[in-house]
């Protein structure tokens, strides 16, 4: 990602050291400010906007930043995203509906199925770079997509419906949307600030170093493999909480979400918002799933629409929304 | 009689020329790839969406102009070519001096729309395109039918790819590019326009990608998914190959045509995966692929 | 609120019998199908089309009921379709769902239909749980479903003399339900199934698997798969010579569109089961020649159960004066249906919607008088028969 990340690195790289007037908790001010408005803007989205969409939106942005951890962070594009997003809500469906566990524990089943694929398809994938490491996180994503087709539990095209959302910790009934959102809101902002310490702890500033120069990285003597790895375990476990939360706000866990068009959908949602941003999945999600929601009446111009978005980003606007308004007011967000 | 792993010898035959058959697309598609990837260092996922515009081509030649198979298979190639040299010029040429990834993101989205398009235009169940009256009907060789058409896929496939392999490996032409790959600036200041031969480079790959849309077009049903999911089989055919490796692709390309055929036979739920389980394989035994240059 | 709400309805109805024209009910109905993938051409516009035309023919502006139709495209996403369904009936205040062909799209609106105040009229989908174990006290399910596919061209095949069956069945749960109740009716019918090969589900070359249909002999190839998986077998079945040598082929789940996009020469030979066929009758031809008109296409059999459902629908919400679900789908099973393309008929306490299906072979070019001419009827299958008895299907509501 050399050459994509020079224009988003320098700005984005010197960000908790330059920053520098750090609030009480380490963050930089206007990060804080943005974490505190994201908040109030999430409890008062429900009382103007229809909540299911805005838990889907929300789900998808914690997808879309456990993605960025290993793109925009590290600087591995992974093309099989899906099969961790989809396997967690998978294993968090057939929790809640067949052995009958809380919603706390099913999402946590979730996580902990992303976390071990993760691990697997991570342990073997980080061996390669570039181009090659893409590929191969295709092709296993492709062979988990074949295991949900057929197994038998996954319920073939039907999926697995009618997951009751059940009562958290044995006594919030999460039946009402309402109720339902509030949570989510909760897991969403909680995954993305657990992002956010990963990112800007010293084990993200290796992070970045191996992204700018790997070679330079190794000779440091940083074990670059093993960072790697973890984070490709740690991105494969955010996006199986998104997955899993996923599968309890819908009630249904299906093949869409291990198709390979999914681990498509989530690059471009990056993309679009601003890789190696910290705020830019966020935007990028809900331009992304605003789009699908809004346009569903086009039928087949959807695709259409989103090829255009793809290639103009592509071409002209690699820095993504965030990218080019930190540019504009020269912070890093 | 006897029989091999519990099957008559002549139905395993039958099969494995079956697989021959599949393997010949796997080849032209995988060459095409190859071809763009060694020059030109992009992953083109509009491949896919290439040789399903190269079927759709060949089907309006026929509904509008009335031109048949054998005109089709010449100017289709050369139409579906001629428009990929204009995304090269237009769009894929702004990218080679950022990373892989982009011409990857890049060719993503034209594929989304060029499917989109044709979705919009023609519907999903598919089109019919018959096979030309020359080549109808079939063989028996004894342990199967063998209709001409899929004789014919075979023949001209295996021509197209060694011809592809002569004049890259052994001309003059191929020379310059082989060694534009490798050193574009000196090659460029021996007065070749490197450049140019980029240009006709992707052009010619994407050429080729019309020609098996046309080959596909009288077997498979000519609809705009038809290359969808062809074209990550193909991905796992030429990093299975080695990236950028000519023979490489040709070979893995019928090779795993093969392989496929199979595993139909033994066991045909694994068929769809067997591929990618090879795939990464080979990654994690020889990273560079089976014919290809270590990094 | 069900209970006085139905007791407001029955009110409402009495009041309005005597002055029908008096009242002023609006009804927003929701026609949620593909309209990009590959159910489009099937379902998509045509049905959005059918839905239109059901209003116009019922007069529904004459008797004083507002009838306003939207239309969206689950791109068969379980969870697309239960986003926009969710949002038409908590926020937009939407009646009835219509149409929904994939199952998976269809099980998921099928859930949050059960507790709304709102009416699901399938017609797409072909997932016989519908009306099964997944059965809802707010479902009709139209046209069609697995279990009638399979019965149909099972029995009828064997009574025909195809009394050897080989499967090629995509591998996945829907097709392995396919092959499981069409083997079943086989078997009951006195056919026997010598084999069956399971192919990867979306398949392009199926060639190595028809040759093995092939080499087992069996009377009958029966196609438990969907979708471009058929069209591609009997595509490749032609070219092999397949069905010039005296083998049939029998496809389990295939439409009129997929008929059209083979050609007859291809598809020429071919046998199925459908609830609707443009030529069946002066009703059908009057009503497909006026979709056409409108559409470009004759109608499938999904269109066509678009609009028969919406207009039984509109009937009963005339009936029953108010648009409460309730109230609604009470008058539904209640009314015996009756339209031109379906003839008479009615729906069981199950919500499962009972009338002939017809077994077709697809003409030869030679026999066929022009564009869409594709059908010779082999046998009727009468509305009794044609369905899954109710006591078998495990629906609790008719427990």
């Amino acid at each position: 990602m050399s050459a994509a990340n020079h224009t988003a690195a320098s700005h984005a790289a010197p960000a908790p050291v330059a920053a520098g007037r750090a609030s009480a908790t380490g963050m930089p001010r206007h990060h804080a400010a943005i974490f505190l408005a994201l908040l109030a803007a999430g409890l008062a989205a429900p009382f103007f906007l229809y909540p299911v969409f805005l838990m889907k939106v929300m789900c998808f942005a914690l997808f879309a930043c456990a993605f960025n951890l290993l793109l925009g962070y590290t600087g591995l594009l992974s093309f099989g995203h899906a099969a961790y997003f989809g396997s967690a809500s998978y294993i968090s469906a057939h929790a809640a509906k067949v052995w009958g566990l809380p919603p706390e524990l099913a999402i946590l089943s979730g996580v902990a199925a992303a976390t071990v694929l993760g691990l697997v398809i991570g342990a073997l994938a980080i061996r390669r770079q570039g181009i090659y490491f893409a590929m191969v996180t295709l092709a296993f994503a492709q062979m988990v997509f074949f295991f949900s087709l057929q197994a038998p539990f996954t319920g073939g095209e039907d999926g697995i419906q009618a997951v009751p959302r059940g009562m958290l910790f044995g006594f919030i009934n999460l039946r009402s949307d309402f109720t339902l959102y509030f949570v989510v809101l909760a897991i969403a902002l909680g995954g993305m600030l657990a992002i956010y310490r990963i990112i800007h702890s010293p084990f993200g500033q290796v992070l970045k170093a191996i992204r700018e120069n790997e070679a330079r990285a190794t000779s440091l003597g940083y074990r670059v493999n093993r960072y790697k790895l973890a984070t490709f375990v740690l991105s494969a476990a955010f996006a199986g909480l998104a997955g899993g939360t996923k599968a309890i706000v819908f009630q249904l866990a299906s093949l869409t979400d291990v198709h390979w068009s999914m681990s498509g959908e989530v690059v471009l949602m990056t993309l679009i918002g601003g890789m190696g941003t910290v705020f830019g999945p966020i935007v990028g999600a809900a331009v992304i799933v605003t789009m699908q929601n809004y346009l569903a009446t086009f039928g087949a111009w959807v695709t259409i629409i989103q090829g255009v978005i793809f290639v103009v980003c592509v071409l002209l606007f690699r820095e993504g929304i965030i990218g080019v308004f930190q540019k504009w007011i020269k912070k890093p967000l | 009689m006897f029989e091999l792993l519990g099957i008559p010898p002549q139905a395993l035959f039958g099969q494995l020329l079956l697989g021959l058959i599949n393997g010949s697309f796997y080849a032209i598609l995988s060459l095409g790839l190859a071809v763009i990837f060694g020059l030109l260092n992009i992953i083109n996922f509009a491949h896919g969406a290439q040789y399903m515009l190269g079927a759709f081509v060949a089907w309006m030649l026929l509904n509008y102009l009335g031109i048949g198979y054998w005109w089709a298979l010449l100017i289709v190639p050369i139409v579906v070519g001629a428009f990929g040299i204009v995304l090269e010029r237009l769009m894929i040429a702004r990218l080679y001096h950022l990373d892989h990834l982009y011409g990857l993101l890049l060719t993503f989205g034209l594929a989304l729309i060029i499917q989109g398009l044709l979705r919009n235009q023609y519907g999903i169940s598919g089109l019919p395109y018959s096979i030309p009256p020359q080549l109808a009907g079939g063989q028996n060789l004894g342990f199967m039918f063998l209709p001409n058409y899929r004789g014919w896929v075979v023949v001209a496939s295996l021509a197209v790819c060694v011809a592809t392999w002569f004049v890259i490996e052994k001309t003059r032409l191929g020379a310059y590019l082989r060694a534009a790959t490798e050193n574009p600036t000196l090659v460029g200041a021996f007065g070749i326009n490197v450049p140019r031969m980029i240009t006709l480079t992707y052009g010619f790959g994407v050429a080729l990608a019309a020609f098996a849309g046309v080959l596909a077009a009288p077997v498979y049903s000519v609809n705009p998914n038809m290359g969808a999911d062809l074209i990550i089989v193909v991905f796992a055919v030429v990093v299975i190959g080695g990236m950028g490796s000519i023979l490489g692709s040709i070979v893995t390309g019928f090779g795993l045509g093969l392989v496929e055929g199979l595993t139909k036979v033994f066991y045909p739920e694994a068929s769809s995966v067997v591929i990618f389980v090879i795939m990464a394989i080979v990654l994690l035994v020889k990273p560079a692929g089976l014919f290809g240059r270590a990094a | 609120m069900t209970k006085t709400g139905f007791l407001l309805a029955s009110l409402a109805a009495s009041l309005m019998a005597t002055s029908a024209l008096a009242q002023d009910i609006t009804v927003k109905i929701g026609v949620l199908n593909d309209r990009s993938g590959i159910y489009a051409d099937l379902s998509g516009e045509g049905s959005v089309i059918a839905a239109r035309m059901a209003a116009e023919d019922f007069g529904a502006a004459e008797k004083g009921i507002k009838v306003e139709i939207v239309s969206a495209d689950h791109q068969n996403k379980p969870d697309v379709a239960s986003t926009i369904a969710r949002q038409w009936l908590d926020q937009d205040g939407v009646n009835a769902i219509v149409d929904v062909p994939t199952s998976s799209a269809a099980l998921a609106v099928n859930e949050i239909i059960k507790d709304a105040n709102a009416l699901f009229i399938n017609s797409g989908a072909a997932s016989s749980d519908l009306t099964g174990p997944a059965c809802s006290p707010h479902t009709v399910h139209w046209t069609y479903d697995t279990w009638a596919l399979a019965n149909g061209t099972g029995s009828a095949m064997v009574q025909q003399g195809g009394d050897s069956w080989f499967f090629l069945t995509a591998d996945y749960a829907f097709g392995h339900a396919l092959e499981r109740d069409t083997a079943a009716v086989v078997e009951a019918a006195g056919g026997k199934v010598v084999g069956t090969v399971r192919h990867p589900f979306p398949g392009t070359d199926f060639s190595s698997f028809l040759l093995q249909a092939q080499a087992s002999g069996a009377k009958v190839i029966g196609l438990a798969n969907a979708g471009g998986d058929t069209i591609n077998s009997i595509k490749q079945a032609a070219e092999f010579g397949i069905t010039q040598a005296g083998q049939a082929l029998a496809g389990l789940l295939i439409f009129i569109t997929d008929v059209h996009a083979l050609g007859l020469q291809t598809a020429q030979g071919l046998v199925l089961t459908e609830s609707f066929y443009w030529d069946l009758n002066d009703g059908t031809r009057e009503w497909s020649a006026r979709f056409e008109a409108a559409d470009g296409d004759k109608p499938t059999m999904v269109q066509a159960g678009v609009y028969a459902g919406v207009l039984h629908y509109l009937k009963a919400v005339e009936a029953a004066g108010t648009n409460e679900a309730d109230a609604v789908i009470a008058k539904m099973k209640e009314m015996p249906t009756d339209d031109p393309l379906f003839g008479k008929g009615e729906i069981r306490a199950d919500g499962r919607k009972v009338h002939d299906m017809y077994l077709f072979r697809v003409k030869s070019p030679e026999q066929s008088s022009g564009a869409w001419d594709y059908y010779e009827t082999l046998a009727t299958i009468p509305a009794d028969k044609a369905f899954r008895p109710m006591a078998d299907g495990n629906c609790p509501l008719v427990k």
